[in-house]
């Protein structure tokens, strides 16, 4: 009964490049992770519907070159913009009510929503998804020698690292990341401060969104542009942010590139498992230190 | 009291029980049972429920006197859902027979209540060779494609044209281990070789790391035995991956055109795969596939066009035999043979698999298509007889002594 | 003193003579469908409404017995009282190893950790060859009753579940109302006044988690019978989702509550079914809605607003506030 468990080893320069596409899948975990982690940290609101928003943000891209022909790269911006207009909306419409209760009704709630905008989605556009073309500067690729490493994906490692170090930065080190963390522990104070506390837990929420909708865009190009997009990877998503640390942006990072690497060997030594291998972590990581690598007990 | 109440159910049933040649409920009721949400919903869905509805208008509403009724159900491709509506459509609802139902597991469910209750199912959507192998059942017809007719359409074809070693990627459930399993047969019948093989979680979304895998294995074929979602992120996938450009060719098992449509024609041309219609084939084809058209605004898929072949075929039968008991009506339906705008001179084996012409397309280039939807060259047809050959003995008790 | 006294108790009986006229107004599978459901919310509830822990993985137990009963009626042959233990055992085993592992945490992280094991379980449930990935066990046989009792008849059949649950049912209003029951709600009204009084607060909890575990193992065993069916869809974790709804629409920690959110979503789920994505559109507007405006549930509203001396006693679900709200993880 148990000979579904496998191993199989590859050689060694086929190991090189597994490593690095498990890295890339990494980059892609810790930028898409990001929003939940500046989200829950700052807000502690468990965004389930973080996956949906993902799809927004693809979506938004695909509809904005087929219908204003407004290609990739303005789309980079404009859907994250758009799409975190709507969870501004969505944070002054529904979250606001929820603050003081448990987050877990958050969670309930933003679940309802990611049920919402992914019944409508599906009604309006069917399941098989959209196509939407790489960019012509970033197709192609080169020859590593033990891989050809196509140029988008190298792109996506690029951003990825940009948009991860930007946001740390910003939270961690600038006087607005101050602020923002500040509200989170002491709202009171810091209103009293004269800090607009209501405004910038909004503006936070809207980032978040925003964050989301760009890997969303990032995504479209190699991944199915399909309104199940977003509920396939959500709980991946989550499980990086538990191991990381909720509340913790550096942990998100980190833990989105090590659980990439390691989903990436696990696809080479057993394939089958590597759906699987994370929430084998995330219970480990659970069990030994709940609050994550890098979380402070809440 | 509870004995008054039991007889008299009990007397109630006995007396609903249908004669054996006699339209049961003073009507023919068909029942459209198909994934109207997900994953299947743009080959089988509303489209599918169109197609009965034609069928049954252009066979002029009335079978015998008796009126046609048509109702349609979403079952989510979940196996429970698919059961509970059956159960209920049989028991409570007086349908006659089930017709189209994608998503083997739960095609395999329904035929199980179907040769329970000796009622009908018309199988257009599903593609599990099981329905006419170990599962076979005598009131049911497997109408459009299986598992048995891809292989044999891309496996041999593909390996004929010099594509004799092939590395599987393979989707892990049950659906795509039969596919990788009957293809790999026929491969190795026709000479070729299989060289190694990756099994991926069903909604991957990243493949990159299968396709080094298959590009390492210097395969010269890629089978894709996948379907929906995983199917279309692989090809576009390996077109990133530059699989073509080094010198591999990627074999579509179980494609369709609704996937072509959603993938383009950048990333998907000389694909190579089987189907069993195509909208742009001939003038019959061509003028059904407009009525679809207009009204839900997309060509046909080969499992709507299948659907409208069954319930056209069913409804002969009944009219010939007078009866919609279902053994009595599969029998006249193997006994007649088929022939329509989608197939000539097909006819009903026993096992209940319907044999028919298959076709081998290749996607064409963007530059070779004229527009939306004209996306296959027809590169050979493949005879019924030849694509629906078993790789070993029948294993439906039906043949079987 | 038992909830509302002899309101109660009318109320109770009023419903049992309609549970056993049902099968002859509404179609029998569909209420045999609410009773699993009912049963496994009920159980469900256990958990969440006087523990205070929301498990995001109880498909597993209700997943796993569905299996088990199908693969022992179906391939070893057992009769179907032997098949519900079987299923009922493995799934009380399941909940102690899951629970050891899992109770020692709370809130979030309790919940992020029943999901955890819940995939993993969903994991072996899709490579073991006995349950036929997502074909799932088809065609159980119903047999025969100790032997007797034909259970393929749909009348004998409905009568057995009802029997069931009731049985399961009144159970939990025991355990509820037992002095167990008492140690459990002053573990959750204040967990370290009731370790001062000497009760190891883990052990209560463990327990209740193990009996949860168990009821809605019977729930699934049942449900396996009943369709004949054991697939993938009963260890997905949308199962696990589809509970919490159940018993969130109903009124967590009420005792009628998950019973009554159980047949409002089946049946929803049942007469919607022709609207195809709407069907998930529609769940997605009962979640937010009951969140926002609708935390007590339907049970919840109804005691507080339409029998006047409950209102002193029904408030805020606060059980699952207040062990997120202390912060120990």
């Amino acid at each position: 009964m148990f000979d579904f468990i496998h191993l199989t080893i590859p050689p060694a320069p086929a190991l090189f490049a597994q490593l690095l596409v498990g890295l890339i899948n990494g980059a892609f975990y810790a930028m898409l992770s990001l929003g939940l982690a500046v989200i829950f940290g700052l807000l502690n609101i468990i965004n389930f519907a973080h996956g949906a928003q993902y799809m927004l943000g693809a979506f938004c891209a695909w509809f904005l070159l087929n219908t204003l022909g407004i290609g990739y790269w303005p789309a980079l911006v404009l859907a994250p913009l758009i799409v975190g207009v709507v969870g501004i909306a969505i944070e002054r419409l529904f979250l606001r009510h929820i603050y003081r209760l448990d987050p877990l009704y958050g969670l309930l709630l933003t679940f309802g929503l990611a049920l919402i905008i992914e019944g409508v989605f599906r009604q309006q556009y069917g399941s098989s998804g959209q196509p939407y073309a790489i960019p012509p500067e970033l197709r192609g690729g080169r020859n590593l020698g033990f891989m050809f490493l196509p140029n988008y994906r190298a792109w996506v490692i690029i951003v990825s690292l940009a948009v991860c170090l930007a946001t740390w930065f910003t939270i961690e080190r600038t006087r607005l990341g101050a602020y923002l963390r500040a509200a989170t522990e002491n709202p009171v104070l810091v209103q009293a401060f004269g800090i607009n506390v209501p405004r910038m837990i909004t503006l936070t929420y809207g980032t978040g969104v925003a964050l989301a909708a760009l890997a969303g865009v990032m995504a479209a190009p190699i991944y199915q542009v399909s309104p199940l997009m977003g509920s396939n990877i959500i709980i991946v998503v989550f499980a990086v942010v538990v191991i990381g640390g909720m509340g913790s942006i550096l942990g998100a990072i980190v833990s989105g590139f090590t659980l990439g690497l390691v989903e990436g060997l696990t696809k080479v030594f057993y394939p089958e498992a590597s759906n699987t291998v994370i929430f084998v972590i995330m219970a480990l990581v659970l069990l030994v230190k709940p609050a994550g690598f890098f979380g402070q007990a809440r | 009291m509870r004995i008054a109440i039991l007889t008299g159910v009990a007397a109630i049933l006995a007396l609903a029980a249908p004669a054996s040649a006699e339209i049961s409920g003073d009507a023919v009721k068909l029942g459209v049972l198909n994934d109207m949400s997900s994953l299947y919903a743009d080959i089988s869905g509303a489209g599918s429920v169109e197609a009965a509805r034609m069928a049954i208008a252009d066979f002029g509403g009335t079978v015998n006197g008796k009126k046609i009724e048509l109702i349609s159900a979403d079952h989510q491709n979940k196996p429970d859902v698919g059961s509970a509506i059956a159960n209920q459509w049989f028991d409570n609802d007086g349908v006659d027979a089930i017709v189209d139902v994608p998503t083997s597991s739960v095609a395999l469910a329904v035929q199980q209540i179907a040769r329970t209750k000796g009622k009908v199912f018309l199988i257009s959507g599903a593609a599990s060779s099981d329905l006419t192998g170990k599962a076979c059942s005598p009131t049911s017809v497997h109408w459009t494609y299986d598992t048995v007719a891809l292989a044999n359409g891309t496996g041999s074809a593909v390996v004929k044209a010099g594509g004799d070693t092939w590395f599987f990627l393979t989707a892990d459930y049950a659906f795509g281990h039969a596919l990788e399993r009957d293809t790999s047969k026929v491969v190795e019948a026709s000479g070729g070789k299989v060289v190694g093989k990756v099994r991926a979680p069903l909604n991957t979304a990243d493949f990159s790391s299968f396709l080094l895998q298959a590009q390492a294995s210097k395969a010269k074929i890629i089978g894709l035995a996948n379907a929906g979602g995983d199917t279309i992120n692989s090809i576009k996938q390996a077109g990133e991956f530059g699989i073509v450009e080094g010198g591999q060719n990627l074999a579509g098992l179980l494609v369709f055109i609704t996937d072509i449509h959603s993938l383009g024609l950048q990333a998907a041309h000389g694909l190579q795969l089987t189907e069993a219609f195509y909208w742009d084939q001939n003038d019959q084809t061509r003028a059904w596939s407009k009525r679809c058209l207009d009204k839900m605004k997309r060509e046909p898929s080969m499992v709507q066009a299948g659907v409208y072949g069954a319930v056209t075929h069913y409804l002969n039968a009944i009219k010939a035999t007078g009866s919609d008991d279902g053994p009595t009506v599969v029998k006249q339906m193997k006994v007649m043979p088929v022939n329509d705008f989608m197939t000539k001179n097909g006819k009903i084996r026993e096992d209940g698999r319907l044999v028919r012409d298959m076709y081998l397309f290749e996607v064409k280039a963007p530059s070779e298509s004229k527009g939306a939807w004209d996306y296959y060259k027809q590169i050979a047809v493949i005879p019924g007889e030849e694509a629906f050959k078993l790789p070993g003995p029948n294993e439906c008790p039906l043949v079987k002594g | 003193m038992s909830r509302g006294g002899d309101a109660g108790r009318i109320l109770t009986a009023v419903l049992i003579v309609l549970a056993l006229a049902a099968p002859f107004v509404f179609y029998p599978v569909f209420v045999m469908e609410a009773l699993c459901f009912a049963l496994f919310a009920c159980a469900f509830n256990l958990l969440i409404g006087y523990v205070g822990l929301l498990s995001f993985g109880h498909a597993a137990f209700f997943g796993s017995a569905a299996y088990i009963t199908a693969h022992t009626v179906k391939v070893w042959g057992l009769p179907p009282e032997l098949g519900i233990l079987a299923g009922v055992a493995v799934a009380a085993i399941l909940g102690t190893a899951f629970g050891w592992l899992a109770i020692r945490r709370q809130g979030i992280y309790f919940a992020m950790i029943t999901l955890a094991l819940a995939q993993m379980i969903y994991f072996v449930a899709l490579q073991v060859p006995f349950t036929h990935g997502e074909d799932g066990i088809q065609a159980v046989p119903r047999g025969r009753l100790f032997g007797v009792i034909d259970l393929d008849d749909t009348l004998t059949m409905y009568y057995f579940v009802l029997a069931v649950f009731l049985l399961g049912f009144s159970l939990i209003v025991r355990t509820i109302n037992s002095p167990f029951g008492q140690v459990i709600k002053a573990i959750r009204e204040n967990e370290p006044r009731a370790v001062s009084l000497g009760y190891h607060a883990d052990h209560y909890k463990l327990v209740v988690f193990i009996l949860s575990a168990a009821l809605s193992g019977l729930a699934g065993s049942l449900k396996s019978l009943v369709f004949q069916l054991a697939s993938l869809t009963d260890v997905e974790w949308t199962m696990s989702g589809w509970v919490v709804l159940m018993t969130l629409v109903g009124g967590l920690g009420t005792v009628l509550g998950p019973v009554v959110g159980a047949f409002f979503l089946v049946a929803m789920q049942h007469y919607l079914a022709q609207l195809g994505s709407w069907v998930t559109v529609v769940q997605g507007v009962i979640f937010i809605f009951c969140v926002l405006v609708f935390r007590r549930g339907i049970v919840g509203l109804i005691a507080t607003y339409a029998v006047p001396r409950l209102r002193t006693q029904a408030r805020e679900p606060s059980a699952v506030g207040d062990a997120a709200a202390r912060g120990t993880p």
